[in-house]
């Protein structure tokens, strides 16, 4: 089985170069790259005036599945995946049960293959059913195929636990994936606290919530040696933190989502219970820190958080709803509309932060795009516009914000292992 | 129409004051006003004209309670429905009052005694109220928003009786009509609001209201209380009482809940009532003839001093009888003739 994506421009992360490159690929490896090359009998995928990426990770997404099918399953989510332009996902382990043992692992993994979707790598806890009390047998939990450790959804409130769960991650040789939160700061807030919280009489969540929890994680990392990433960054001080951690050599990484770094505060006017989210949508300052700190560098990586729920859980007071967005079908459109159309990342740096630096920080090795490489590839047309239709997507969530919201720039196919298992060519 | 059934009752005929006739005498000559949306879900999105219309159908209305019989056949064949998912006293017997003076049909409905307990939720909850042919729905929820998620299921008009830390439009409607009549108008007139800012819909209605008729507003409490943005929302924000009193021509004590307490906002109620309780000593700041205002139930002793609740100053009384001429106006606004 042969294929050839002929006249696309091939964007490679690592080198941060983009080429007119004809790209052909054979028995699920790129095989070869050059100029006009021989169609023979391969199928052939016109790609001129589009990119040819290397397969998009998103190392943060809920698939919910096992426990919460009503809100997504390992299917519906690997499918919104590939729509969305991801041939692999790391899926967070805040299932029920909680994946804190090696048979959820090896469930999540079980079910993926056969689908012919996206690749699944399972993020293990880092507490038992992430209550923050115990530690989860995280070298058993690499054994069966995890690739990290988080309790995401919610923070390891106590620091001691969170040394030991550093100390004994770094180890087992994986990354701590940090959720930053201190409850008591929280304190049942829905949104960011400003003037929007306020305005509506909801409680806020103030910055420093998350800020406090990045500063104690970062010392935590410094004391144990340990990889630390932040998971979804929203403030302007925790960039700075990170910033800080990086200039004193630190192992810490962080990411941003799509929402965190489009919408403020601003979007809860109305009360949408769609823009409830944690962390919240933050204030003007916030998504200009956060869009600074992609620009420069420290923040590496752009992840959705996708969070899907289901309506009748979404339908209710704004104090009542969960939180929580999808974001897998409207990422790489926000990327391309906000980030790369405006001019602050390239087209190579956006693709480094869904594909080799994600990729470097849970040890796989993916986020490449060379002769010898498997075919995992994203191709992404930069002119496409469309405009967001919740019911158009492939996941069950339908909680997104960005309903009606117009994007540029949308993926267009998706090869997994020289298989394409989504195309609107 | 409307004018027309009052002189029916036999009580007389009544003289129609200029701003009355504004409201009752000119249907379908094009001039009268109404308000511009089906519900009112709080006083930041009301225009100021809208507002006046309130305030001046409240007067017609009020006349009507002074009677000897308070009833006008006005919404005859009208159904308000009162939806109480928080205990209230007076907001809602007001409502239920307003309804019944009006004529129309009212049912309350409180969520400790309906399917809520079942775990109905507020958009099914909605959705049968409607279908049982609600004109107006009255909605007191403790979770800022709810009536905006009501307005949009339903096709009945929706007022806000209180949701959350949100708003209390109506509330603030019958602070600035007991103002107005008291003081001949609301512009440029200093309004003091002390207490919990932070988790009080009624400041929050108070400011939008008093300011967008002219009025200068200060709000104050203990840092604690004090929650981010309140100088944009076009108060003047001060954590020192005797600043907020001084040449105050209003003053609207806010209930304070004495479990805020164990949340770590103020140390005790004994300080809090020292710093932020008003006395006759403190009241002292004020202009002569300055309102001393309550939403109530208040905490005598506490956040005001009997003295001062029970004072020439004192218009804690008025405000519930004001209470009622407004809620009768906006009932009459929203489920008669009122709506454009």
């Amino acid at each position: 089985m042969k294929i050839l994506i002929k006249g696309g421009r091939v964007v490679d992360p690592v080198a941060e170069t983009e080429k007119n490159l004809d790209v052909a690929i054979e028995d699920g490896i790129i095989v070869e790259f050059g100029n006009n090359l021989k169609e023979d009998s391969a199928e052939v995928i016109d790609a001129v005036g589009m990119l040819v990426a290397p397969g998009l990770i998103d190392m943060h997404v809920h698939l919910r599945e096992p426990g919460y099918e009503a809100k997504e399953t390992i299917e519906t989510g690997l499918k919104a995946a590939v729509r969305g332009g991801f041939t692999g996902v790391a899926c967070m382990p805040n299932t029920k049960p909680v994946a804190d043992n090696q048979t959820v692992i090896s469930y999540i993994i079980d079910r993926t293959s056969g689908l012919g979707l996206a690749r699944v790598w399972p993020i293990g806890a880092i507490t038992r059913g992430s209550k923050g009390e115990e530690l989860a047998e995280m070298a058993d939990l690499k054994k069966a195929g995890a690739v990290a450790f988080s309790d995401d959804g919610q923070p390891v409130t106590g620091a001691g636990i969170m040394r030991r769960a550093m100390q004994y991650a770094r180890m087992v040789g994986l990354t701590i994936i940090a959720h930053c939160e201190e409850p008591a700061l929280v304190a049942g807030g829905s949104m960011h606290e400003g003037f929007m919280s306020t305005r509506l009489g909801l409680k806020g969540i103030p910055g420093a919530a998350e800020e406090v929890m990045v500063a104690r994680d970062i010392i935590l990392s410094e004391l144990t040696g340990c990889p630390l990433h932040i998971a979804h960054v929203s403030t302007a001080g925790s960039v700075r933190l990170v910033k800080e951690a990086r200039a004193r050599g630190l192992k810490v990484t962080a990411e941003a989502t799509p929402h965190h770094f489009t919408l403020t505060d601003q979007a809860v006017e109305g009360y949408s219970t769609s823009t409830k989210v944690n962390p919240p949508l933050r204030g003007e300052e916030d998504v200009a820190a956060v869009r600074q700190g992609l620009a420069d560098g420290t923040i590496d990586v752009i992840a959705t958080d996708h969070a899907p729920h289901t309506p009748e859980e979404k339908e209710v007071e704004y104090d009542r709803a969960p939180f929580g967005m999808v974001g897998l079908e409207t990422a790489v459109g926000l990327v391309w509309s906000e980030l790369v159309e405006s001019g602050i990342l390239t087209p190579a740096r956006a693709v480094a932060k869904m594909t080799i630096n994600p990729a470097r920080i849970l040890g796989i090795e993916k986020g490449i795009i060379q002769p010898g490489a498997v075919a995992d590839i994203t191709v992404i047309d930069p002119a496409r516009e469309e405009v967001v239709n919740p019911n158009e997507f492939a996941s069950k969530g339908r909680n997104t914000p960005f309903a009606g919201r117009k994007i540029k720039g949308l993926p267009v196919l998706t090869m997994v292992g020289g298989k394409i298992v989504f195309s609107r060519l | 129409m409307y004018s027309q059934e009052i002189m029916q009752r036999g009580e007389g005929p009544i003289v129609l004051k200029r701003r009355q006739s504004l409201l009752i005498g000119t249907v379908g000559e094009g001039s009268v006003m109404g308000l511009r949306k089906k519900d009112l879900l709080g006083l930041e999105h009301v225009e100021t004209d809208e507002i006046s219309l309130i305030l001046d159908t409240a007067a017609s209305m009020k006349e009507i309670i002074g009677r000897q019989i308070k009833k006008v056949p006005t919404l005859r064949g009208k159904t308000v429905v009162n939806v109480f998912y928080e205990p209230s006293t007076r907001t809602r017997t007001s409502f239920e009052l307003a309804a019944k003076y009006l004529s129309a049909d009212s049912v309350n409905i409180s969520a400790s005694t309906s399917s809520v307990v079942k775990g109905e939720s507020l958009k099914d909850t909605s959705a049968t109220i409607a279908a049982l042919g609600a004109d107006v729905v009255v909605l007191r929820h403790p979770m800022a928003g709810a009536p905006g998620l009501v307005a949009n299921t339903v096709k009945a008009a929706v007022i806000n009786a209180g949701d959350g830390a949100h708003e209390h439009p109506t509330q603030a409607l019958l602070d600035m009509f007991t103002v107005r009549e008291r003081k001949g108008g609301l512009e440029d007139l200093k309004v003091a609001i002390v207490g919990d800012i932070l988790h009080s819909r009624v400041a929050r209605s108070d400011i939008w209201g008093f300011t967008k008729m002219g009025a200068r507003v200060s709000v104050c409490g203990p840092s604690t209380m004090l929650p981010p943005g309140l100088e944009k929302m076009g108060a003047n924000v001060l954590e020192n009482m005797e600043d907020a009193l001084l040449g105050a021509d209003v003053i609207i004590m806010l209930r304070i809940q004495l479990e805020r307490q164990q949340q770590g906002l103020f140390p005790s109620v004994r300080e809090y009532a020292r710093l932020f309780g008003l006395n006759r000593e403190k009241l002292a700041l004020a202009r002569p003839g300055a309102l001393v205002m309550h939403p109530g139930p208040m905490n005598r002793g506490v956040e005001i001093s009997p003295e001062v609740a029970d004072g020439t100053h004192s218009v804690i009384n008025e405000q519930v009888t004001n209470g009622l001429a407004v809620r009768m106006a906006l009932l009459y606004l929203l489920a008669g003739g009122g709506t454009q």
